[in-house]
């Protein structure tokens, strides 16, 4: 089983721990319901429909509303220091994690050095996966190398490249965020400790990385306008988290995760204007074109 | 507690490093203007302490006040509203630090794509609709987007309004960016 951690853009989402199902382009969680526009609820249904295709359980997910005043994310770092590993006693489930993904969750290093304690106790230690806020707050508290991913983007891998900074709102500016900088960058976040085990860089150009240097780079296809649109990343990490609870190695799900999330992207035709939930619909098919390849992974991976 | 004592404390609390990294300090005008600081955020609940400054940020006053560097926006509305703004924040673990103040601009014809800091607002030039708002890791940016994607420029509630965190704060510029480049 796979956890995805996160919070919608609802304050009155109450704290949801169950499985999350993709309903009509709406995520449903314990009988409530969020639409998928960017960050996590993005996550998860690039997540579910990468599932659907890989023919594995859906994703469990912690999941609560916080429009950034922190209260939705403390309540939830909460339950997740008391729970985590555990049977939730409401679903039954969540006992037997392999993986866990934690996202847009307010940054806050004491909670998050908290919730790394309750991973520490956990019987079977899982694929630790952070993206966006729970990222920031993973390389705050100086335990990045802890983590068996990162995705940041060019300006986020900035940021960890900057050992002083402390949200990449304060990157300072002679480290630049530029895409030509991205190899020095990946090395001085390794060099800081700042990186986890591998880092999937992604932009224009994607970058799978660790700390002895780039592993594989992905270029193709190339739709530049999914810059622009909110929810690309989201995607991605969705995907890549799917993938490894599926069996597949950290490096090869993340190599993999870049060509799917590209060229679902390519296969959707976007405009700056396009909305995320145009690019979900065409994983299913970008996925299943990219495992039958000759000596793709299905047969690598899935084979019975 | 004398000001020699919190500044003993200050120096032990900055060598820590990592452990404060996610604290700030306001710096303001004047010792008067930390209290009334002070007294405004106390009210309304926030986890704040009045420091002594370092060395490299003092600016003629004796005090600063430590706050979640998380809830700067936050904690910004609410001294404005109570007309008592600081001079300046700045991030505990180097106080040399300042905020990313560059701006990237991406040309995508019909639509122009701003960047600060790790957020990117992307406008429909012709309409001056916002079609789209990418980046951020904050929780705040999905409601942002959510609240501002598909409104024009003039109508949509700025960042600085509704936002809560330093993601809201850096759309704030790409937002103000924005605005500077299309009237022009």
């Amino acid at each position: 089983m796979f956890a995805i951690v996160g919070t919608v853009p609802d304050q009155d989402f109450p704290l949801a721990v169950g499985e999350v199902l993709l309903v009509n382009g709406v995520i449903r969680i314990e009988g409530k319901s969020v639409p998928v526009n960017r960050g996590t609820p993005a996550l998860l249904a690039a997540a579910i429909k990468t599932c659907e295709v890989l023919d594995q359980p859906v994703p469990f997910g912690y999941v609560v509303g916080d429009i950034g005043q922190g209260d939705g994310s403390r309540r939830l770092y909460e339950y997740l220091t008391r729970n985590l590993g555990k049977c939730d006693p409401q679903s039954k489930a969540g006992a037997d994690l392999n993986t866990i993904t934690f996202h847009y969750l307010q940054p806050d290093v004491d909670w998050h050095n908290r919730v790394l304690f309750a991973v520490d106790g956990m019987a079977q230690r899982p694929v630790l996966i952070a993206d966006a806020g729970f990222m920031y707050a993973a390389k705050m508290s100086g335990q990045s190398a802890k983590y068996d991913l990162f995705t940041p983007d060019a300006g986020e891998l900035a940021f960890l490249a900057d050992e002083e900074a402390p949200h990449p709102f304060y990157t300072r500016g002679f480290i630049l965020h530029e895409e030509g900088q991205i190899p020095e960058l990946i090395a001085r976040a390794y060099e800081h400790k700042n990186a986890s085990r591998y880092l999937l860089v992604k932009g224009k150009r994607d970058y799978v990385a660790n700390r002895q240097g780039i592993q594989a780079t992905i270029d193709s296809p190339l739709e530049e306008v999914m810059e622009a649109m909110g929810g690309t990343g989201d995607t991605l990490t969705g995907i890549v988290a799917a993938l490894i609870e599926a069996g597949v190695e950290v490096k090869e799900a993340a190599i993999v995760a870049a060509r799917v999330n590209r060229l679902a992207g390519h296969y959707a035709k976007p405009t700056p204007a396009s909305q995320v939930m145009e690019i979900i619909q065409h994983i299913p098919r970008a996925l299943e074109e990219i495992l039958n390849e000759n000596g793709g992974i299905r047969e690598k991976t899935f084979a019975c | 507690m004398s000001f020699l004592n919190i500044f003993k404390r200050k120096e032990s609390k900055v060598s820590s490093g990592r452990q404060n990294s996610d604290r700030g300090i306001l710096v303001f005008e004047n010792t008067s203007e930390v209290i009334r600081a002070e007294n405004v955020l106390k009210k309304k609940g926030w986890k704040i302490r009045v420091m002594g400054p370092p060395p490299e940020i003092r600016s003629g006053c004796d005090l600063v006040i430590e706050i979640p560097l998380i809830e700067e926006l936050n904690i910004l509305r609410t001294l404005e509203k109570a007309g008592v703004q600081p001079l300046e924040m700045v991030p505990v673990s180097s106080p040399l630090l300042q905020p990313v103040n560059l701006f990237q601009n991406k040309d995508f014809g019909k639509y122009l794509m701003i960047r600060a800091a790790n957020m990117k607002l992307t406008v429909d030039k012709e309409t001056m609709k916002i079609v789209n708002i990418s980046g951020g890791g904050c929780p705040d940016v999905p409601y942002l987007a959510q609240e501002m994607v598909g409104k024009s420029l003039s109508e949509a509630p700025s960042p600085r309004e509704i936002g809560h965190t330093l993601c809201g704060y850096a759309l704030q510029l790409a937002y103000e960016e924005t605005g500077r480049k299309c009237s022009l």
